[in-house]
Order: C-alpha cells, then structure tokens, then sequence
C-alpha cells in the first residue's frame, strides 16, 4: 500500500496506509510531493492516518516538511484520541464531519457539482506571479491574478479584481463553468476544452465581465443591470 | 533598536541590485549615516568591485560564521568615508555555507553600531535569497521596465508577502525615457500597475554606470550622473525624507502603444 494523494475540493486529501512505517511513508509522500510540485503548491493538505496514533513530533516533522513545499497542513483525520488530540494541539482541524462529510464513503468526488455549487476555496489576497491555485471546487480570488499566476478550477472562477494571468474553469470537462472578472484581460481563458487569448487591445476603462461557453465558443459579456437576461440564457 | 536592516533584491539577475547597493551605500554614508553593506551573494561576490575594495579583502562572510575570524575583521572600511564598511561574500564556497539564523545572528551583532545594513541579495528564490532577507526589516525590489524581470520581481514580492516581509519598495532601474517616451519601453506607471507595490525610485539608463563600476568609484559620486542623481534621491527617501520624483514624461504608455500597433492605430 502506498500514500495516496487526491485533490478534493477542500485541498489535498493526502491518505496514509495503515501499518506501514512512518518514516517510509513520508519519505514516500515527500518524493510523490516533489514530482508534481508545482501541481500542488499553494494547496493546503488534509490527512487522513486513519487509527494510527501519531507524535507530535512526527505531525510537527511533517508539518515543516509541507511547509517547505509551500504545502499548509490544515487538517487531520484520525481515528485514534492521541492522534486528534496532538493535531489540536497544534491547532490543526480535526473534525471529520464538519471537513469532508464523504469521507466515510470512499470517493468523495461523486457528489455533484449543483449539490454543492457553494464548494470552493477563497483567496483573499493578489495572486502573484509563480502562483498556481488548484480546485476540484469554485475558486474565489478577493484580489488581482497576476500574469503569471494560474487558476485550475473544476467549477467556476471568480475574481473580484483584474484578471490577467491564466485561468481554466470547468477544467474537467464541465461546459457551464463561468469565469467572472472586474477586469477581464487574461493571457488566456479556457473553460472546459475551450481555449481563448485576450485581444491585445485590452487596455481600456476596466468593467465587470462574465466568460462562458456558448455555440462551443468562448464568449465574453459585460455585467449589467439588466443581469437577469444574462443569466436566463444560460 | 540601532541600525535598519535593508536587503535589495530582484529574482532575476543583472537588473542592477549590486549597482543599488553600493551607490545607496555610498549616498547614506555621504548623508552622514553609519553603514555596512553586506554582500550576501556567496560564489559570486563583487560588490567589492563596485566599491572599489577587492583589494583589501582578508576575511569573509564565509570565515566569520565559520570562525574563522571575528566579525570586526571581515568588515572593510570605505577609503573616502570612515563610516562606511563592507563584508564581502566568498569566492569559494557556496551559498549552503550559510543559514538564514547566522545572516540574522550576523546583523543583530552589528545593529547597535550602525544606521542602515545592506544586504545584496544574490538572483534567484533559493538559499542565497532566503538568507539576504532573512534578517530584512525592509526589502527594495530592484526590477528593469522589462516584462521578464517584472515577472520575476512579482513572484519575489509574493514569496516575501507569504512569509510576512512585506510590503517591499520598488526601485525601478536603467529606464530610457526616450524609449518610455516612443511607447517602447513600459513606463513605470506600467510596471507599478503589475506589481502594486510602493515606488521609492525610478534610476534611468545611463552610460556612466559601467565604467563607474570598473573603476570602483560608485557613479553616485559622479554629480553629472543621472543615475547617480537618482540613487541619491533614493538614499535620501529611505531615510524619511520627502523627495519628489524627477519627471520622467511619459504620456504614451508601452501598452498603449503596442495597443495600437495591434489595432492598425500605429504611428
Ligand atoms: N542604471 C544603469 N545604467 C546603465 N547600466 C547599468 C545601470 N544599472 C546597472 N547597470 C549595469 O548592469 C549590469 C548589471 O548590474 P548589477 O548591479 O551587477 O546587477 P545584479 O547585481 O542585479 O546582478 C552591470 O554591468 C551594471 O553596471
Ligand atoms: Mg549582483
């Protein structure tokens, strides 16, 4: 049995075998982390050990190894009383139900999308450069995305800023995925298998506009008042 | 407590950090402020070049964290002001000679002594620019209106915005306003758009820093110098002082430019 990685929309679910060593597992982990290391960056990681009990310092040993990768550990998952309370401890969350409430079901990714359209993660910061956000849910940015920094999202992205670095909503194949924008200049949109550059002639007056698909063909909308014949046609 | 610790640094190379470090160096020394520039890029040193003090190495930053001598003997004083100093990198070794706690352990030993440590950070976002602003109570961003090294300066600012060192202060270097001017080069209003941080000051282009460097006279002491004048008026804000900007015209920016290139709106 090895690590297993999957993206969930809360993070990283990262889950450790039972009764493997330590020591193994996260030199495991660690070179899984470095072959896709610009896939995850930025992602803040779930852990799900299962009934083993685990130190604190191992949890502490691991939680500066993510950190090294730019990984946040956010939560832990366990079974174990020792385990959730050194995860306390260290002000990690530790709740299943309130974190993945699938995670008793195997695959958590079968939830559908219009069930939890609300999912997603929010970045209220400017994504700089080098930057590169991943979401099997909505991504929210509160903030400008840079050029140079990436947005891959399942669901729809949302900036409430200038959009101007590269962004993929619906990245796994769902057409109605939009991509919203105070400033919409990005050095390219795609919204499923989409795929469209910004016309250089960009730089005007900013205004709100919304990107979705129709006839297979990105479209680019601005937001007015009268959104809700915007939002009928879809 | 005592002296502010300020790292120049840039991401990309050749933009002009060591060029900044020494003439802000020179500029707050001649100021009357008391001074240590340190050269953080281990292997690739040369801001003794630019400060004219290769010559008087002994000991490095390398031997002082090795012990090999104190620190007192790995500070070079400037010939012209006695109130300056540098502590040049090695030659030798590489940046894992050094950790981010003896860089701070470094700067706290000399804080009560001086005003301002400075830091040249090597280029990259590695070990060697871990330890130029580890011990950072401010950082300068050294970028040129290009958008590569622009690019490279964003991603620098967001690393130092994830491990709480901001907000940094933008020095944008070898600008060509004739060039800004034509629509050729982004403007700085372009490059601050992008980067949204704090300008402290914008240093032209100018044919007087090359030899300036060669000779180890630092083109701050050039008064023809419009880079030189620049640095001056950088020095001077650091230190607290309203300094208005030099006009630098530029009506027609490098995006409005290639905007109209694009459109058929050409001139
Ligand atoms: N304002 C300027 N005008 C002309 N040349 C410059 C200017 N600033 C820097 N240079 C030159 O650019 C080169 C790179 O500068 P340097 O300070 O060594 O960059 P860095 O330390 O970032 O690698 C040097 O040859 C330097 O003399
Ligand atoms: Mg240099």
């Amino acid at each position: 049995m090895t690590v297993a990685i999957k993206g969930i929309k809360e993070g990283l679910l990262v889950t450790l075998p039972e009764g493997e060593e330590w020591q193994t597992m996260i030199a495991d982990l660690a070179e899984r982390l470095d072959q896709q290391i610009a896939f995850f960056a930025g992602a803040r990681i779930l852990l799900d050990v299962g009934a083993r009990p685990v130190t604190k310092h191992e949890l502490t040993s691991l939680k500066a190894l993510l950190e090294r990768r730019d990984l946040a550990l956010w939560a832990v998952l366990s079974d174990s009383d020792t385990t959730i309370e050194v995860a306390q401890a260290l002000d990690l969350k530790t709740s299943t139900a309130n974190v993945i409430p699938g995670r008793d079901t195997s695959e958590g990714s079968e939830v559908s999308p219009e069930e939890d359209g609300t999912a997603g993660v929010m970045i209220k910061r400017t994504l700089r450069s080098g930057r590169i956000v991943h979401s099997d849910g909505h991504v929210v940015v509160l903030g400008d995305v840079n050029p140079g920094a990436e947005i891959v999202a399942a669901g729809d992205v949302i900036v409430w800023g200038r959009l101007r670095g590269t962004v993929h909503a619906g990245a796994s194949g769902d057409e109605n995925a939009v991509v919203c924008a105070l400033d919409m200049t990005p050095t390219q949109l795609r919204i499923a298998g989409h795929i469209v550059i910004s016309p250089p002639d960009k730089r005007r007056r900013p205004k709100p506009e919304m990107a979705l698909v129709r006839d297979s063909q990105i479209v680019v909308e601005p937001w007015h008042e009268d959104k809700e014949g915007l939002w009928a046609r879809r | 407590m005592g002296a502010k610790v300020i790292t120049v640094t840039s991401g990309k190379g050749g933009v002009g950090k060591t060029t900044a470090t020494a003439n802000l160096g020179v500029s707050l020394a001649r100021l009357g402020k008391k001074v240590v520039l340190i050269d953080a890029d281990v292997g690739l040193r040369n801001l003794d070049i630019v400060m004219g003090l290769e010559n008087r190495i002994v000991y490095d930053l390398v031997d002082v964290v090795e012990g090999r001598c104190q620190l007192r003997q790995a500070m070079i004083k400037h010939k012209q002001f006695p109130d300056l100093f540098l502590i040049p990198a090695a030659q030798t070794r590489d940046k894992t000679a050094i950790s981010p706690a003896d860089m701070i352990q470094i700067t706290d030993k000399l804080r009560p002594e001086f005003d301002y440590i400075l830091i040249d950070s090597p280029a990259g976002i590695e070990r060697g620019f871990r330890n130029a602003v580890a011990p950072a109570d401010e950082v300068l961003i050294v970028t040129n209106p290009e958008v590569s090294a622009v690019r490279d300066a964003d991603r620098i600012i967001g690393l130092l915005e994830a491990n709480n060192k901001g907000p940094a202060k933008l020095i944008i270097n070898r600008v060509n306003p004739d060039m800004v001017r034509r629509g050729e080069m982004m403007s700085a209003d372009d490059v601050t758009d992008i980067l949204a941080i704090k300008l402290i000051g914008i240093v032209p282009e100018d044919e007087h820093v090359i030899p300036a460097s060669n000779s180890g006279i630092p083109v701050t002491l050039n008064e023809n110098s419009r880079a030189g004048a620049a640095f001056r008026n950088i020095a001077r804000r650091l230190t607290g002082e309203n300094v208005p900007f030099l006009p630098m015209n530029d009506s027609v920016g490098f995006f409005q430019r290639l905007a109209r290139l694009f459109t058929g709106q050409g001139e």
